[in-house]
């Protein structure tokens, strides 16, 4: 690790403490009604929408219920989804005229935005209109990043209340999150973009004439600021373009790259301070905290190294791969494995990028995984396949590493022999089972799907990269995919009627198959009584928990996914890096 | 359910509308008010006719030009309608093969540079439309730019160190050098040299 990699990991770190910490309390205050920032200025509007919609803001929902309202919502996105894009030709902000999309992928498409996954079998410039990239695509990457806060939130009532046979009302909980949290950071942000380089945009694409005249360029033009603020804020992943955020319209400078990186961060860490809040002790919260930031960094601190040590097969090459900050004397490099990565942001803000991207469910990227060295790239696929609980997803973090203490609490009770208890609920076997059924449904998914599409001839077709590295792309597919990340090694060619079926199939599973467990534990636990704390109860705030915690989730990750990580970059490190020549 | 089928179908179409067109649209309102360079793609308008732009990087080919990172996008290189990277795993066989074929080519364009060659110039970047090098990387071609161009070693290393731009707030990503600015101021320089040896 360089001393730059060390500054950046530090103040990455910081800044996004002093940010979450304000923001998490303000969505406590959003969440349960009471007064708040915007409060004042959105009522009218919240009232107009509830009086429109046909919605009693004082009548809540069960949890049954509450999922049902879920998967209405989301199935009528997918819908219009899957529409806009099969019609796009013949509706307007279409200047390049692109045509419609083809069914599978339109499908495809469709389930990756609303499930927050945002795996992009197409390239943004080549195949979306505006139209589609705005009313389409920029819409679920609201409305999936709202559905996953607020099933959180859910879950946080089940922990707060007791005896209640309700959980809070779902077209409430979606209408506060989307107007009071997801649109004001948005704004702010995409300007903040704009400002840094970011274009933003209805023209049509420019023809310019270059410096060296024989080869005129085409630049891709659109409303990007918009897309890319919401894109990072929620989670969500999906680029505009094909190249995501290594793109210089999307990403053009160090410091648009490391806000994105931390607005990637900002509501997952946030709402473990919103949990702290709403269950009535912070230090709840700040012990899920220490446990996501202990993993996270120790992880990216693993990236950061390997990809900084380039790559050895090319140092027969007359090439220079070590790092040299010096400008003066023959100039500064980043040196490292630089395939596939940008000059602006080097090895350090590329392989902290990659880092974050996989620890929350974002799948956004600014260099491509698929030509990371065989560590740098297990750490991001390992990060998906625990489940996206280091930080995770907005709101499906939370509620993913909730589900982990639960477990836990329940391996400790059954270490010395007393029922768990978690936040003054006692966990007995109904609870058990839906979580045992959360967390077992994305490995299922996840090698079941890979071990379908590497034994098919459609699914070894797409694989790119020989050997192991081809095994790792199909593995690392399905592990985006289920877990809902959105990042590729993306030398699969997956835009085919094949991966994109199976890739929808495990992205719509990996997401509804975790949230309806997961608001059956919230109804389950909010109609619990709560139980007074005893010298007997393990508490779940100190360091003794934070390890336990931390244990559990590498625990059930290396038992679902070490056979399989053996067969892809374990093998191909060892290829890579023979004996002799070890790094030290 | 089915008195949700109404909330569904009304918040669907309400928020579609909030999110979906009076967002953007305000954003791009606003952008094109305060920030109208950027927002159009930071332009270069150069006689009226517009050059690229300052963010995306162009092919240079030529030897009397700097070169900058290869790109691997679809059909053609720096096709910025189409922009990725090359996804070559390390162990591809393809991926040495690349390489050696950059390096070839740089030192066919100067025999006389034996010094190794920066990862940045030989590796494809990630959008294929990088528009930086490294400083090193630069520097590396500043001979072969000295003697195509019969300037003075010294003065092209000036060029550099004057285009070379320092971390983002003096710590944030790496210290960079716009491949197309370069070129364009030296371009400058070198016309402005042909012409005043012409006055004396």
């Amino acid at each position: 690790m360089t001393q730059h990699a060390w500054l950046m990991l530090g103040l990455y770190m910081l800044v996004l403490l002093v940010l979450a910490k304000p923001l998490g309390g303000y969505i406590a205050d959003v969440m349960e009604g009471r007064k708040h920032l915007l409060s004042r200025v959105g009522a009218p509007f919240e009232s107009l929408i509830y009086r429109l919609a046909g919605v009693d803001r004082d009548k809540e929902m069960g949890w049954l219920h509450y999922a049902i309202s879920i998967l209405l919502f989301s199935l009528v996105g997918v819908l219009f989804v899957y529409l806009l894009q099969r019609l796009q030709p013949w509706l307007p902000l279409n200047p390049q005229q692109m045509a419609a999309v083809s069914a599978d992928s339109s499908f495809n498409t469709a389930v990756s935005f609303v499930t927050n996954t945002n795996w992009q079998g197409y390239g943004g410039e080549t195949s979306m209109s505006y139209l589609t990239q705005m009313l389409g695509l920029t819409v679920q990457n609201f409305l999936s990043a709202a559905t996953g806060i607020v099933v959180a939130i859910a879950l946080i009532r089940g922990f707060a209340r007791h005896s209640s046979a309700t959980i809070g009302n779902f077209w409430v909980d979606l209408t506060r999150v989307t107007l009071y949290i997801l649109l004001p950071l948005s704004i702010v942000f995409a300007l903040v973009l704009v400002s840094q380089g970011v274009i933003q945009n209805v023209a049509a694409y420019v023809e310019v004439q270059s410096l060296q005249a024989a080869q005129p360029q085409t630049l891709a033009m659109g409303p990007v600021a918009s897309q890319e603020a919401i894109k990072m804020i929620g989670t969500n992943g999906g680029g505009f373009f094909n190249a995501n955020s290594a793109h210089p319209f999307e990403n053009p400078t160090p410091l648009s790259n490391v806000l994105q990186m931390l607005s990637i961060f900002l509501i997952p860490a946030a709402l473990t301070f919103t949990f702290g809040r709403m269950v009535g002790s912070s230090r709840q919260g700040w012990a899920l905290l220490a446990a996501m930031s202990v993993l996270f960094v120790s992880l990216s601190m693993v990236t950061i190294s390997a990809e900084q040590q380039g790559n050895p097969r090319l140092a027969d090459t007359g090439v220079d791969q070590s790092v040299s900050p010096s400008i003066r004397a023959g100039g500064g490099q980043p040196g490292g494995n630089m395939e596939g990565k940008e000059a602006r942001f080097g090895i350090v803000d590329s392989a902290l990028f990659a880092t974050i991207t996989t620890a929350a469910s974002c799948g956004a990227v600014n260099s491509m995984h698929d030509s990371y060295t065989p560590l740098g790239g297990m750490v991001p696929l390992m990060l998906i396949q625990l489940g996206e609980v280091v930080f995770g997803g907005v709101g499906s973090g939370l509620y993913g590493m909730l589900i982990f203490a639960v477990l836990a609490v329940f391996i400790a009770g059954l270490m010395i022999g007393r029922t768990p208890e978690y936040q003054g609920k006692k966990i007995e076997a109904f609870e058990m089972k839906m979580v045992s059924i959360a967390i077992l449904v994305t490995p299922l998914l996840v090698l079941l799907g890979t071990a379908v599409a590497v034994l098919l001839t459609d699914g070894r077709a797409g694989i790119f990269n020989p050997g192991a590295h081809g095994f790792s792309e199909v593995l690392y597919a399905l592990s985006s995919a289920a877990n809902n990340n959105g990042s590729a090694f993306a030398g699969l060619s997956a835009n085919t009627p094949f991966y994109n079926l199976l890739l929808a199939v495990a992205m719509w599973f990996g997401r509804f198959g975790v949230i309806v467990p997961v608001l059956a534990l919230a109804g389950a636990l909010a109609a619990k009584k709560r139980i007074a704390e005893t010298s007997g109860t393990l508490p779940t705030h100190g360091p003794l928990f934070v390890a336990l915690l931390i244990g559990t989730v590498l625990l059930v990750g290396l038992l679902n996914y070490l056979p399989a990580l053996a067969l892809g970059p374990m093998v191909e490190h060892l290829m890579l890096w023979p004996a002799q020549q070890a790094p030290h | 359910m089915k008195n949700q089928i109404r909330p569904a179908l009304t918040l669907f179409t309400m928020l579609t509308v909030l999110t979906g067109l009076a967002y953007p649209l305000l954003v791009t309102g606003i952008s094109q008010v305060a920030f109208p360079h950027q927002a159009n793609g930071s332009l270069i308008v150069r006689d009226s006719k517009t050059l690229g732009s300052e963010l995306i990087g162009q092919n240079f080919s030529a030897p009397k030009y700097f070169w900058g990172r290869p790109s691997a996008t679809a059909t053609s290189p720096y096709n910025a309608a189409a922009s990725g990277g090359s996804n070559l795993g390390p162990l591809n066989p393809a991926q040495k093969e690349a390489v050696e074929g950059r390096v070839k080519a740089l030192r066919e364009a100067d025999p006389s540079n034996t010094a190794p060659i920066p990862i940045d110039l030989v590796t494809a970047s990630a959008s294929g439309l990088d528009p930086h090098i490294s400083p090193a990387a630069a520097q590396w071609q500043a001979s072969r730019i000295a003697r195509v161009r019969g300037l003075n070693e010294a003065e092209v290393s000036t060029l550099i160190e004057q285009h070379t731009e320092k971390r983002q707030l003096g710590l944030l990503g790496e210290p960079r050098v716009n491949v197309l600015a370069l070129n364009m101021a030296l371009d400058q320089v070198t016309h402005i040299g042909a012409y005043s040896a012409v006055q004396r």
